[in-house]
């Protein structure tokens, strides 16, 4: 449990000491969202309708760019292999480095998602329901990218490589996540597509370390 | 199963089997093919656009055999350091990509006279969808190293990790009740197929696996070449220099 709280300082102190990575993300979110309505033009009731899914896609990709740096930096300098070798077991190890992917990336967009969904002419009783399934989805997010970043270790082109591979299995998040806010939108109850979230969070915080382990273990052998 | 896990030994039984189960595809398919185009009645409800069921059902039924097959042999290979299971795992992703996508197409032609329309975003159909994504990444993720063993240990986990999605396709008509017809082979009660149409969708069935295994050991014997003229060409390198 120390272990696990020092990584996740650790890496949140060196997020802080590089600085522009969280902004970079929430930058891109909030840019990528901003092109939409000059993409599909002003109408603020197709906008409305859009707003779930736009808000949900452009914050899985937003994660998705910032998974290449979970493990790749602390591969090259040789820091995931002395990690490897400590006394705490991997999964932990993982799952702290997923924790901290989580609160530079996820809730930076988590803060940011209310501001864009105005924006977007989102329903006012959409809003408490954005908030609660991206707080359910956006750690699973984290924790299945980290399997792929873990998978991709060491690749040729591997930020293409780790879309090809994320994306797939991001789908779930996205469907029950954006269920969930044209349920509350629409009026009716989310609450069945906020469980799915929360069922898919709890099969991914043991299964995914675990797959992640295996990924990085065979990658620095 | 660690006596297969000698190329040797492997490539003997594949020389044993592949003629049989060559042989067998071409019968199975002519007379599924036969069954199913000429001598089986036409549906009450949809004509005769019913015959590409013969072809869509099948094919989904491979899609998801291939990768419960690849699963397997990479779970083999990560836990008994298995040889030969990389080896399978990486054939076996192309021809199951190549069975899903005959799925979906069919299920496309099918559903254009049927449904009206070419695709929708219905449960089944989007985790088929997925699967294909699936079977991309790992033929992608097999050459994405340049030591080929590393391809396959990360493949593998991969697979593994993939595989939540057989189970989600299998269920997806049961638990979303959308557009694509629940399960009517395999249920509670027996078939809900007349055996006239049952008849030639086993023997379709039957004739996909049987060209998925002479495929198989096809490709697993390329693949086993490639490796010997990889070992002999370092051989040469190494011996002039």
């Amino acid at each position: 449990m120390k272990s696990f709280v020092e990584i996740v300082r650790r890496d949140l102190r060196l997020a802080l000491r590089q600085g522009t990575d969280s902004v970079m993300v929430v930058t891109f979110f909030v840019l990528t969202v901003v092109l939409f309505p000059f993409g599909i033009g002003p109408e603020l009731n197709i906008l409305q309708r859009v707003s779930p899914g736009v808000l949900w896609v452009t914050a899985l990709l937003a994660s998705m760019l910032s998974l290449d740096r979970l493990f790749q930096t602390d591969y090259e300098d040789g820091a995931l292999e002395l990690l490897t070798l400590s006394p705490t077991p991997l999964p932990i190890i993982v799952m702290a480095k997923a924790t901290a992917h989580w609160l530079t990336t996820g809730l930076p967009l988590i803060a940011a998602a209310p501001l864009l969904a105005v924006l977007l002419n989102m329903n006012s009783s959409g809003f408490v329901t954005l908030i609660g399934a991206m707080l359910l989805g956006t750690p699973s997010l984290s924790l299945i990218g980290a399997v792929g970043a873990g998978l991709v270790l060491g690749a040729r082109r591997g930020g293409v490589l780790l879309s090809l591979l994320i994306l797939p299995l991001y789908i779930p998040v996205l469907i029950f996540g954006v269920g969930a806010v044209d349920a509350a939108i629409h009026g009716f109850s989310p609450n069945a597509q906020l469980l799915v979230l929360a069922a898919i969070l709890l099969a991914a915080l043991p299964l995914a370390p675990w797959a992640t382990s295996a990924a990085i273990r065979q990658a620095i052998e | 199963m660690h006596r297969f896990a000698n190329p040797a030994r492997f490539l003997r039984l594949a020389a044993l089997v592949l003629p049989w189960s060559g042989g067998l595809t071409v019968v199975l398919l002519g007379a599924g093919l036969y069954f199913a185009l000429v001598a089986s009645p036409p549906d009450y409800q949809q004509g005769d656009t019913v015959r590409i069921m013969y072809i869509h059902v099948p094919a989904a039924w491979m899609g998801l055999f291939c990768y419960t097959t690849m699963a397997v042999a990479s779970a083999t290979a990560l836990i008994w350091k298995h040889p030969l299971a990389d080896v399978i795992a990486k054939a076996s992703a192309p021809v199951g990509a190549g069975f899903t996508f005959l799925c979906l197409l069919t299920g496309a032609l099918w559903g254009k006279p049927m449904w009206g329309t070419w695709w929708a975003w219905d449960a089944r159909l989007t985790s088929m969808l997925i699967l294909l994504f699936l079977y991309f990444g790992h033929m992608a993720l097999v050459n994405a190293f340049d030591d080929p063993t590393r391809g396959a240990k990360a493949a593998a986990i991969l697979a593994l990790a993939g595989f939540v999605n057989v189970p989600v396709i299998k269920f997806s008509v049961d638990w979303w009740k959308t557009l694509h017809q629940p399960a009517s082979v395999v249920k509670m009660g027996g078939p809900a197929i007349d055996a006239s149409m049952m008849l030639p969708l086993l023997l379709m069935a039957l004739g996909f696996t049987t060209y998925f295994v002479s495929v198989l050991i096809l490709r697993v014997r390329a693949e086993i070449a490639g490796a010997k003229i990889r070992a002999i060409r370092l051989m040469q390198v190494h011996g002039q220099g």
